[in-house]
């Protein structure tokens, strides 16, 4: 029977929520690693039942754990991000060189094709791939290497690269997004980098349309067309039709332009969704309306997307990894937010549905599309 | 024989319950029990100290004896009564938030 399977990790350990295709009732299961900060968790397209999450804390570091029964038992793997070579220097907050040092994983993305090889974005920012299932990991240096790197400074969640996407077109091509630093695309599997930000303009910044130094907080795409790409920005949405070589911006009537995550319809890769944010000072909905807001033509022009969300006294965050699509007929949305709602639309975002009202803070929700 | 008592999530990640016994080479100090001791559960390398650098993690405490080790060599040999395995040596998460 196929369904779908939610992955929603927490600031208190992971949880597993799983629904026929109706998506009416909901299985819950959790937490697991209890306690542990889980980044992230996300399956791999090449077989469903093996997941991988980053689990990680303040007092034992960071931990990688594998399943191979779509999460129902989990085995520790590998847990060494080592930076290749001499780690060299980043900037700090206040201009000052500060060498690299790893944090945590922020996001794991397993290959399109093969279960074991999988891609981890880590703060301070760097790509690491494993090929053996997680048990080791190696760094592609040639994305720290890149001549810009050593002006890198952290947005104020750290030097993260915080979004990995994999062209199902060509497999030597990776797009990859750190904040702040920008957007970055290697052409030939990770060994080589350049930054993809014209067009992106931020006034946070000293040279406010500068090649490198963005805030980017997270780009998507529709695996049939991998040369559009959709971005939220610190401030602004945006968009690009040349595979990241140039930006514009796609804000139109939203109610703010700030947010975090941003997200493509399954089978629609005009249809895309957003949440605005009030402000970078004020991480809560405007007017204290939890909104989704969609863009049925690729940008400039939204709606709101309410019925089921709060429309009053709502102050939830939604974060940059916290959003997801299935691919049913129906197209499911998921998003979950930092007071511990998953919600949930099976019409492509006209209704939503809590899923769970009570978890820890959600950090990242990934959703699988099960046969 | 050396006693080792983990914290409540090591204890989780490692799969055990209660405390670990170990056997060591040669004198017990911290460096020589935390070689034991990932050696028999490698699934806690890199959480109670740095991979490479064998650098204790900063929220992580060594106690025993009702002293703290934590800041103390790795080379230390430990007090006799953890060597003799009467005594546990205890890795604790510090109190530190969360």
């Amino acid at each position: 029977m196929g369904g779908v399977r939610v992955l929603v990790g927490t600031r208190k350990g992971a949880f597993v929520l799983t629904s026929d295709e109706k998506r009416a009732q909901w299985d819950i299961s959790g937490p697991h690693f209890g306690g542990w900060e889980i980044y992230h968790l996300k399956g791999s397209p090449a077989d469903p039942d093996r997941l991988y999450a980053s689990q990680s804390g303040g007092w034992f570091g960071q931990l990688i754990q594998s399943s191979n029964d779509g999460g129902v038992t989990w085995e520790p793997v590998g847990n060494e991000f080592t930076y290749d070579g001499v780690p060299g220097t980043h900037l700090w907050y206040d201009g000052t060189p500060r060498p690299w040092e790893f944090k945590r994983v922020w996001h794991l993305e397993p290959s399109l094709s093969d279960p074991d090889t999988v891609y981890a974005g880590v703060e301070d920012a760097g790509l690491f791939r494993s090929t053996d299932g997680g048990q080791e990991w190696m760094e592609l240096p040639g994305l720290r290497g890149h001549d810009s790197a050593s002006a890198w400074q952290p947005g104020a969640g750290g030097l993260c690269l915080h979004t990995i996407l994999l062209d199902p077109s060509d497999p030597a091509r990776i797009f990859i997004a750190i904040s702040a630093a920008g957007v970055f695309r290697s052409d030939d599997a990770g060994k080589t980098w350049r930054p993809m930000n014209r067009g992106l303009r931020s006034e946070g910044i000293p040279d406010p349309d500068a090649e490198v130094g963005h805030c980017v907080h997270r780009i998507a795409m529709h695996p049939s067309r991998p040369n559009v790409l959709f971005m939220q920005k610190h401030w602004d949405v945006m968009r690009s039709d040349d595979a990241g070589e140039s930006w514009r911006e796609i804000s139109g009537n939203l109610p703010s332009d700030f947010g975090f995550p941003i997200e493509v319809h399954a089978h629609e890769p005009d249809t895309i969704y957003v949440v605005p944010i009030k402000s970078d000072y004020e991480h809560v909905p405007p007017d204290a309306k939890l909104r989704v807001y969609r863009s049925r033509v690729g940008g400039d022009e939204w709606e709101p997307l309410t019925n089921g969300l709060p429309q009053r006294d709502c102050y939830v965050n939604v974060l940059r990894d916290a959003m997801a699509v299935d691919s049913l007929d129906s197209c499911g949305v998921y998003f979950g937010t930092t007071g511990g709602q998953v919600y949930a639309s099976a019409d492509a975002g006209d209704s939503w549905t809590p899923i769970v009202r009570d978890l820890p803070a959600v950090l990242s929700v990934e959703v699988q599309t099960l046969p | 024989m050396i006693r080792v008592v983990l914290p409540a999530h090591l204890k989780n990640l490692a799969q055990v319950h209660g405390e670990v016994q170990l056997d060591v080479d040669g004198q017990a100090t911290q460096g020589s029990v935390l070689d034991a001791l990932e050696a028999a559960y490698p699934m806690l390398r890199g959480t109670i100290r740095d991979h490479v650098t064998k650098k204790r993690r900063p929220f992580v405490r060594f106690f025993a004896c009702e002293q703290d080790l934590s800041n103390e060599s790795p080379d230390m040999p430990l007090p006799d009564p953890v060597a003799a395995g009467t005594e546990p040596f205890l890795i604790v998460g510090a109190m530190a938030g969360g």
